[in-house]
């Protein structure tokens, strides 16, 4: 699938390359400071899970267009080990972030839709979908 | 003063009167705005953003760098709003498990309840609470019809859950031993066996049990490693520890138990307790066990029941109301 823009995660730095590109999307879209500053940390969030756990991977972005409200979707992809256990990390308080409110939850919290597909010793995907308001 | 509405409006009147005068008024109505925030589950970013607006509302030439500075703050704030909603989901969480837990609690209180026996001759007097909501100390009260009054009195070293879990076991083998071998030492060799087949060898139960027949006044006694009772000589005005050697439940398969005897006089009493008597503490200082028998020698005039109800009522105070062990006291006194 083509992706209308793409920023590949090899190091830490590259976070933030992905948050400016996801930054400037969003503001594009539409929207407000407040959900820009939200996007922008969903995907810290994502693109720091990529460069721990898989080493690298890419953070994708695309405009969705209903015919009554736009959004923008993130898409994390890695080639990492996988989630065995989708449920526990998605639980509040099991981050290994120690509790600082961010980690899947966080990123789920920041979003409004939110899917994962994982398959071990494969990699996983996530996309994570916010609509303007 | 009037509701606050949790709009920018709002917000930027307030701020516009404060700026003006410097007023404790306005001040109190940004923490009602903050409290109602809260609420409604409003993040702090959401707040600096109505500021921010409100700012530019109230001043359209704010310096660039101002402007800047709060969306950098903004951004600041973003993880502490992630954290504050989890905590609201992990309060909502805390409390179903509390709850969940009360309800094991209730019906760990109909599983183990028992019914203090009249036994003629007898004045008993019972009371077990647990320092959390489920109870590691176990008593039970066994009336056969030979008349005879077995006493079980049980702490699982460790409370909560797994001790109570591990009670109720108990509590169901010994309904499930016949009635004629109602023996003390028979009694801890068979629970022994049970304990030794199913529970974790790191969880150790100790357990006294006693058997009073009336019709000699003699009163029969094994202990596994039990907390040591008292006995209360009447005629010489003194107490002395109720001695019986015995090792835990559960350590190994086919431990006997030595069997003890006492003849019991009018006025005498036996006491029986969890160490969560004899651990009272009050701050960092365990209590002496003589201190447990000064206060039951000042309530000693009360009926059984009263007694020991007001010695916990003593070391529930002397530990500011927060038990930090689960608290069983039996007393059982012979009338005239």
């Amino acid at each position: 699938m083509e992706f209308q823009s793409c920023v590949n995660i090899n190091k830490e730095w590259d976070i933030v390359g992905a948050r400016q590109i996801g930054r400037d999307f969003a503001r594009k879209i539409g929207f407000g400071t407040v959900d820009q500053a939200r996007i922008a940390t969903a995907i810290s969030e994502l693109a720091r899970n990529i460069y721990l756990y898989a080493g690298t991977g890419k953070i994708c972005f695309e405009t969705i267009e209903e015919i009554d409200h736009k959004g923008i979707c993130i898409i994390a992809i890695d080639n990492g080990p996988g989630i065995a256990e989708i449920s526990k990390v998605m639980e509040d308080g099991y981050s290994t972030s120690g509790g600082l409110g961010a980690g899947l939850p966080g990123v789920k919290r920041l979003m409004d839709d939110f899917d994962i597909v994982s398959e071990q010793e494969k990699g996983t995907e996530i996309r994570a979908v916010k609509w303007v308001r | 003063m009037s509701t606050l509405n949790l709009d920018l409006s709002n917000y930027r009147d307030l701020l516009k009167q404060y700026i003006r005068t410097q007023d404790e008024t306005a001040l109190y109505q940004a923490e009602q705005f903050s409290k109602l925030s809260m609420q409604q589950n409003i993040s702090p970013e959401e707040i600096i953003n109505v500021h921010i607006q409100a700012l530019q509302d109230l001043y359209p030439d704010l310096p660039e760098g101002i402007e800047s500075s709060m969306n950098f703050l903004l951004e600041a704030m973003i993880s502490y709003g992630l954290a504050y909603q989890e905590f609201q989901s992990l309060r909502e969480k805390q409390l179903a498990l509390k709850s969940e837990i009360s309800v094991a609690a209730n019906m760990q209180q109909t599983l183990l309840t028992t019914v203090k026996p009249e036994v003629e001759g007898l004045d008993i007097g019972a009371i077990s609470v647990p320092a959390n909501q489920m109870n590691g100390d176990y008593h039970h009260f066994v009336q056969n019809n030979q008349n005879t009054l077995g006493i079980a009195i049980a702490d699982v070293i460790g409370k909560g859950i797994p001790a109570a879990l591990a009670m109720s076991m108990i509590k169901y083998s010994m309904d499930s031993f016949p009635e004629n071998r109602m023996d003390p030492c028979t009694i801890l060799e068979s629970l022994n066996r049970v304990v030794e087949r199913n529970v974790d060898p790191s969880m150790f139960i100790t357990m006294f049990y006693g058997l009073y027949k009336p019709e000699t006044s003699k009163f029969y006694y094994s202990s596994a490693g039990h907390e040591p009772g008292f006995y209360y000589n009447a005629r010489e005005d003194k107490f002395e520890e109720i001695e019986a050697r015995g090792i835990v439940l559960g350590v190994t398969r086919d431990t006997e138990y030595q069997q003890y005897e006492k003849t019991i006089h009018p006025e005498d009493m036996i006491i029986l307790l969890t160490d969560g008597v004899t651990e009272c503490r009050q701050g960092d200082r365990f209590i002496e066990s003589e201190e447990v028998l000064d206060v039951i020698k000042t309530y000693m005039h009360l009926p059984a029941q009263q007694l020991v109800d007001q010695v916990y009522k003593h070391f529930e105070r002397l530990q500011d109301f927060h038990l930090r062990d689960d608290f069983t006291l039996i007393i059982l006194r012979k009338q005239v």
